[in-house]
């Protein structure tokens, strides 16, 4: 597999310039993930209203696998709902587990494909995912950026 | 200082890492085996194996003579006293554990202080740690400064009247900084605290002396020195060591035992319960005499040069960090570069054939003191060569271009 096939224009320009970055004041659920094996931090924001992703950021640090995954998933899921969003994460497992491009169409998320080829990098590009599900998972208030 | 023709004692440098020849510059974390290791292990198995110290047979009485050879081998090796004071562990890892087990937790108590450095690696902070909750001594820290330099003045005004043991790394895992342990050792000695030092990473790259250092206890691990996994050596002298309790109990480690009454083995077999690893010590022999019949001046002049190689080379890349850059330092060089995160250079080399280490290095304190989340570690061993430091370059320039 040549590099550039794990290392995707698009995959290199969000770990770069991650889209929707920096905390949300309408966040009614934050939670915090970490990979502590290659120091990745991030931090997930999420607005839901009635089983639906009204808005999403999250902010961090770590390697461009980590943050294009989760700048792309912040892309993807805006306006889906948790259900949508879960079924989605499997998918996405799927696909940076096997190399395999699922049936359903993964838009964006596609681009994570050579992953699989880097076992080590698995939690790199899901870690995102993991904090998303676990935000879903957590109760909290709204998150103050004071 | 030319090894090239050591090369073909390492197989594993003719195979493949993801389809192109393995560059392997991640010797600090492990060293790859020669022939003559995995050859001495194997004849050992098929041709000398029984359990020592116990056999009546001549098979065991030649297994043990092996085992026990490998002993006095291990102490010539750093200059120590007596094969007594050479302890066959499992590691660096257990030495330090062990050393924090009996002869700390026995004989200190709340309040009683153990000064350690901001370099060095989780396995001399985490058993003090835990020694912190068993019993409640404190740690103090000796801080680094930015070129990778222990504070010897700040170190000096460490010492209390409850000061019990100095453990020190003598190489750092990450920086590479070789510490002048024996001027440090000498100022605990003046205090009279003695000192604990750990040299897994300073043991397979230069000569050590035990008793010209004069550090109280010394632990290294065999994997790094080329030699089988599980198995390391700490020493300690003798007169430590005798009012040391046991570390673990069982067979080999006693001298008579009824249900109300034990009396314990004397010198080094009191801290090694139950059947060694037998091989390991043989194996680990082996490694010894590999590294010493190159001459461990030779081994040090050779990655020096590799050092001197790779460091201005290495400068040159726009953008690239070196973290640590303290003299004397072995052949380790940590460093970062400006937009692509360390675990994606570690993927790019690892895709060129180039093993090398991307994180924190068992050092999270030492990252947090650098405050960069991880490094990119190169390390070398006596198999490295000048043509590795041109394809790291290389891989490099192109991991660049790749996340331009």
């Amino acid at each position: 597999m040549a590099l550039r096939e794990l290392y995707q224009e698009i995959i290199v320009d969000h770990g770069k310039r991650p889209r929707n970055f920096g905390a949300l004041t309408t966040a009614n659920h934050c939670k915090s993930g970490h990979n502590p094996l290659c120091g990745d931090k991030l931090t997930i924001y999420l607005h839901e209203e009635n089983g639906v992703i009204c808005d999403v950021q999250f902010e961090g640090s770590g390697c461009a696998i980590s943050v294009a995954s989760a700048s792309l998933m912040t892309e993807t899921i805006k306006g889906k709902s948790v259900a949508d969003v879960e079924q989605l994460f499997a998918l996405f497992h799927g696909l940076v587990t096997t190399g395999v491009e699922p049936a359903e169409n993964l838009g964006k998320l596609a681009v994570f494909a050579g992953v699989a080829e880097f076992p080590i990098r698995v939690k790199c590009a899901t870690l995102a995912w993991h904090t998303l599900k676990a935000a879903l998972a957590d109760d909290q208030q709204p998150v103050s950026t004071e | 200082m030319n090894l090239d023709h050591l090369r073909h004692d390492f197989p594993v440098l003719q195979t493949t890492n993801r389809g192109k020849p393995v560059v392997y510059l991640d010797s600090a974390a492990s060293a790859q085996k020669p022939k003559h290791v995995t050859q001495t292990l194997s004849n050992f198995y098929l041709q000398d194996y029984a359990n020592i110290h116990r056999g009546i047979y001549e098979l065991s009485e030649r297994a043990t003579r092996l085992y026990d050879d490998a002993r006095k081998t291990a102490q010539q090796f750093i200059h120590a006293g007596h094969p007594d004071e050479i302890i066959f562990t499992s590691g660096t890892t257990e030495g330090i554990n062990l050393i924090a087990q009996t002869f700390g937790r026995d004989q200190w108590q709340a309040g009683d202080e153990v000064i350690i450095s901001e370099m060095e690696h989780h396995s001399n902070i985490v058993p003090w740690y835990l020694l912190k909750q068993q019993i409640g001594i404190e740690l103090k820290i000796i801080p680094v400064d930015d070129a990778g330099n222990l504070d010897r003045e700040v170190y000096q005004k460490l010492f209390s009247s409850r000061t019990k043991l100095v453990a020190l790394t003598h190489v750092s895992n990450v920086l590479g900084t070789i510490n002048p342990v024996k001027e440090m050792i000498a100022i605990a000695h003046a205090n009279n605290v003695p000192v604990l030092l750990d040299g897994a990473q300073a043991v397979p790259h230069m000569p050590v002396d035990v008793q010209e250092l004069d550090c109280d206890f010394y632990v290294f691990s065999s994997h790094k020195l080329y030699g089988p996994t599980g198995i390391g050596v700490l020493y300690a002298k003798k007169s430590l060591l005798d009012n040391m309790s046991p570390w673990q109990g069982g067979g080999d480690m006693i001298e008579t035992v009824a249900f109300d009454h034990i009396t314990f083995a004397k010198g080094a077999q009191k801290f090694e319960a139950g059947t060694p690893n037998i091989a390991g010590a043989i194996g680990l022999q082996a490694a010894i005499q590999y590294m010493q019949n190159i001459g461990m001046q030779h081994v040090y002049a050779h990655e020096q040069e590799l050092l001197a190689y790779a460091t201005p080379a290495l400068l040159q890349i726009k953008g690239l960090r070196i973290i640590g850059e303290a003299k004397p330092k072995v052949g380790v060089i940590s460093f970062v570069m400006d937009d692509i995160h360390p675990h994606d250079i570690g993927t790019v080399l690892d895709h060129e054939g180039i093993a090398v280490r991307a994180g924190h290095h068992c050092a999270m304190p030492l990252m947090e003191r650098f405050k960069v989340p991880a490094t990119v570690r190169v390390s070398f061993g006596i198999y490295n060569h000048a043509a590795d430091i041109d394809k790291l370059i290389d891989a490099l320039q192109l991991a660049k271009r790749l996340f331009q």
